[in-house]
């Protein structure tokens, strides 16, 4: 088991000291994407806000999931699914960005 | 092995190797699900490309304080959660049952939250169909994707919330022992079910504010 | 088995345990958690999904017997061979090989007591019975027509039939599938015997192994098209209506991101069982090990990057076809790298023709057509011509049935002693292969002529000039109709008369073989320990290295 846990004693005390302040960078990045929305960014807006979201889905899962343990195996099994999704997009998008007919006016 | 731990099952030498065996499963079950939600999000993603103004205009009508607030409340659920599960491994029952009861508490918050919300969404007219309120073209398309999307994350939600409040219940009886996989492996799927609504936020309520 | 303890050929008049006698009752079964008996299971179900596809296809063929629609109307016509599709894909070719040799097979041959995660496994049998049970439900309801493809906007506007319960039943099949695709990747990362490494798993773990990765990251995203069709046409939502703006070629981009690896998910095991088939009768090792893994990764990864060939007239952008062309051909290189290294396995092998030889052999055939028909179907200019055709239909039966279900037939022959303890009738096994590569051939063959001069399919009714080529679609049906039951009968007769296999019948390499047949509940009396690769048919210095150049002083022994 030693491999699994984390150094030093733990309590409860240390527990909420681990994690806390991860919860609190989360909340942060909220209050920051919610903040931006305001702002006209234009045509930066999405891409900003989506920057944000991989930027709290990197925390949750690097420090609530715990991909931060040296475990190979199950950091190839948390982004082998981001490659896959990647061939999902970029294969879609060679016909969507390519098509010569113009779709229904918007 | 004379004696085996409680937790440990067939076929597995240790409970070392079980816990490290049943998180890498979750963990290539987790992938089926990015996959799943991934699958949506490209339809959704395509058709914002083909109606950029539809989709700001529609997505300006869901209503942000319901969105941000149950944010919050998941992301503090994963907190409480992320907690639960470390306790659980480290042997601290009490901490580890009670953050649980908070977490599926505030699963069950972010449901309640999300009714009002759909209400408010009803009787607002953004239901697709004869009483759609928006009058920009592709606006009940976002509407059609907004209601799968928070639909399905909302059975996941539920499945999560049954599945917490399982463990906590099991883990106060004392028939599941702190020891189990179990933990860990409930709350990667609950952290999953999180990160999914992490990138439905700003997909569905943050485009077309500064407008 | 009451003659169990009556049997002159154990030694000793006593049975080791084994896991078909480790329980009775009905209960047993339906409670059990041994691999081996969910395999068991799985095979009962999948020999009745069988059977009510191969019915559909049964009304097929009599249907087109005549070019008038006589038989069936043509609404009846397109609720059979959506009917034929949907079984025959999801519920018997999909699970096939995995859930029944696979779940038998890979903890026996990586020296493993169990799956990871055994009560997993039994779930996923309820789950696809679950599933079938909505699958039976459709058909009693009167069945659906969209096709197996339930392409928008027919299946969310216009069909009639019973969509959301075809749809529903494929997308509870979906989760049994992933469920065993996450079992057999964590059993095969975990439940390995000391010893055995990655690069000494026999080339059938490899197989599931493969295929598990493409079920697990493929059929998520089925079960959202379908959920979005479901939502389309059940709750009204717009989500591909052109009507609002939505756009059904993402659907199909969707649908096809999973079935263009499907094909892949119904081969690569297929791959697999055929490399040990191979091994085992021309008592050789495999020719190129490394490549064999290679090639089954490579697909399993670049399968996902080709389904737009699927699309090629849909009105997708040209220059995406390209892309998707272009890819096509990549995938094909792999394929064909394992045809070329079974075909030199062969080279100065001691080749044997027992019934499952016959199988393989038959496999490497009908694949290859099938492959090579798949190239013509993957470039552009010809695919144009011949879209929607029998001569799609042609390319891609010779793949899924002449490939798929004859690996299967031939794995289940090979495993058969071992499952069961007993020996099949050779003669008659080595009649059914043989029937079953000409059945196939007279019916699929001029399915590609009259493709290629135009017969489209999926009409209940076609022009008279194509009559004596669906008569002898229809004739090659029946033969092979009657190639795929003969076995049943004499596999079920063997269960009570055949004779007792012994360990090894094959003499052949696995842990699998080195444990009794049918082997104890927890498969190995002590864990084994593997100190050497796979398919060692002769000692290393003694066996004749392909590498070698032909003996030339041992011409005259063997004149």
């Amino acid at each position: 088991m030693t491999a699994l846990r984390q150094p030093g004693p733990a309590s409860a005390g240390v527990l909420w000291r681990r994690t806390v302040p991860v919860w609190l960078v989360l909340l942060g990045l909220l209050g920051l994407t919610l903040a931006l929305a305001y702002q006209p960014l234009g045509r930066l807006a999405g891409p900003v806000a989506l920057g944000i979201a991989a930027l709290k889905a990197m925390v949750v899962a690097l420090w609530f999931m715990q991909l931060r343990r040296p475990d190979p195996l199950l950091r190839l099994a948390a982004s082998v699914s981001l490659v896959w999704v990647a061939f999902l997009f970029a294969l879609t998008l060679s016909d969507l960005l390519t098509r010569t007919a113009v779709q229904v006016r918007s | 092995m004379s004696q085996a731990h409680p937790a440990l099952r067939e076929p597995w030498r240790s409970l070392h190797r079980q816990r490290q065996g049943a998180s890498f499963g979750i963990w290539v079950f987790l992938a089926s699900e990015v996959m799943f939600f991934a699958g949506a999000l490209m339809v959704f993603g395509m058709l914002r490309l083909q109606h950029p103004a539809g989709f700001l205009a529609a997505a300006r009508a869901t209503d942000i304080w319901f969105g941000s607030v149950n944010t919050a409340v998941l992301l503090t659920s994963s907190l409480t959660m992320a907690v639960a599960s470390q306790a659980a491994e480290a042997g601290l029952r009490r901490l580890a049952l009670r953050c649980l009861g908070i977490t599926a508490l505030l699963g069950l918050a972010f449901l309640v939250v999300k009714g009002f919300e759909y209400r408010a969404d009803i009787l607002g007219g953004l239901v697709p169909g004869p009483t759609f309120r928006l009058e920009e073209p592709a606006a009940q398309l976002f509407f059609g994707f907004y209601w799968a999307l928070t639909g399905v994350h909302a059975v996941h939600l539920t499945i999560g919330i049954v599945a917490v409040a399982g463990l906590a219940w099991r883990g106060w009886r004392g028939t599941l022992p702190l020891a189990s996989p179990a933990f860990e492996v409930t709350a990667l799927y609950w952290h999953l079910v999180d990160l999914v609504w992490v990138f439905l936020y700003p997909l569905l309520y943050l485009p077309g504010r500064s407008g | 088995m009451s003659e169990v303890a009556f049997d002159p050929t154990a030694p000793h008049g006593v049975h080791p345990p084994s896991y078909l006698t480790a329980g009775h009752t009905l209960r047993s079964w339906l409670t059990t958690t041994d691999h081996k008996r969910i395999a068991i299971l799985y095979m009962l179900a999948l020999t009745l999904f069988f059977f009510i596809g191969g019915i559909a296809a049964a009304l097929i063929r009599l249907e087109l017997f005549t070019p008038a629609g006589d038989l069936l109307t043509a609404e009846g016509y397109n609720r059979a061979f959506t009917l034929h599709g949907v079984i025959m894909v999801w519920f018997f070719l999909v699970p096939s090989i995995p859930v029944t040799l696979g779940n038998f097979l890979v903890p026996l041959m990586i020296g493993a007591e169990d799956m990871a995660f055994p009560r997993l496994n039994l779930l996923s049998w309820y789950i696809f019975m679950a599933a079938g049970l909505l699958a039976a439900f459709t058909i009693l309801a009167g069945g659906v027509e969209t096709g197996w493809t339930f392409y928008t906007p027919l299946a969310t506007a216009f069909a009639n039939g019973n969509v959301l319960a075809a749809a529903g039943a494929v997308f509870v099949a979906g989760f049994s599938s992933i469920a065993t695709g996450v079992n057999l990747i964590a059993t095969i990362h975990t439940q390995r015997a000391p010893g055995m490494t990655w690069f000494r798993l026999p080339l059938f773990v490899w197989g599931m192994y493969t295929v598990s990765i493409v079920i697990v990251l493929a059929t998520p995203v089925l079960a959202m098209a379908l959920l979005l069709i479901m939502a389309e046409r059940g709750l009204g939502l717009p989500i591909f209506d052109p009507a609002h703006g939505g756009d059904p070629l993402l659907f199909q981009h969707l649908f096809w991101f999973y079935s263009h690896p499907a094909v892949y998910i119904m081969i690569l095991p297929s791959f697999g069982v055929i490399s040990e088939l191979v091994t085992c009768f021309a008592r050789r090792r495999i020719f190129g090990y490394e490549f064999m893994v290679y090639a089954m990764a490579w697909i399993s990864i670049v399968g996902f990057l080709v389904w737009g060939h699927h699309m090629f007239v849909s009105g997708m952008s040209s220059y995406a076809s390209l892309v998707f062309s272009f890819l096509s051909f990549v995938v094909a290189v792999p394929s064909a790298i394992k045809v070329f290294n079974w075909t030199f396995t062969f080279y100065r092998g001691e080749i044997g023709f027992a019934a499952p030889m016959l199988y393989a052999i038959g496999f490497i055939g009908l694949f290859t057509v099938g492959g090579l028909t798949g190239l013509f179907l993957a470039s552009v200019p010809v695919d144009v011509h011949v879209t929607d055709t029998y001569f799609v239909v042609a390319h891609f039966h010779y793949i899924m049935v002449g490939g798929a279900v004859s690996a299967f037939y031939g794995g289940l022959h090979f495993w058969w002693p071992k499952i069961t303890g007993r020996l099949y009738p050779e003669a008659w096994a080595r009649f059914a292969a043989v029937l079953m590569f000409f059945g196939f051939a007279f019916t699929f063959t001029p399915m590609f002529l009259m493709g290629f001069l135009g017969m489209p399919r999926r009409y209940y009714s076609y022009p008279a000039e194509f009559q004596i080529w669906h008569v002898l679609a229809s004739a090659g049906a029946l033969l092979l109709a009657f190639a795929y039951l003969l076995p049943m009968a004499y596999l079920a007769w063997s269960l009570r008369w055949g004779r007792r296999a012994g360990d090894n019948p094959w003499q052949a390499t696995g842990l699998e073989w080195s444990t009794t047949s049918p082997p104890p509940p927890h498969n190995f009396a002590t864990m084994p320990r593997v100190a050497e690769g796979p398919y060692l048919y002769h000692p290393a210095e003694t066996g004749p290295q392909h590498g070698q150049p032909e003996p030339e002083q041992k011409q005259g022994d063997h004149p």
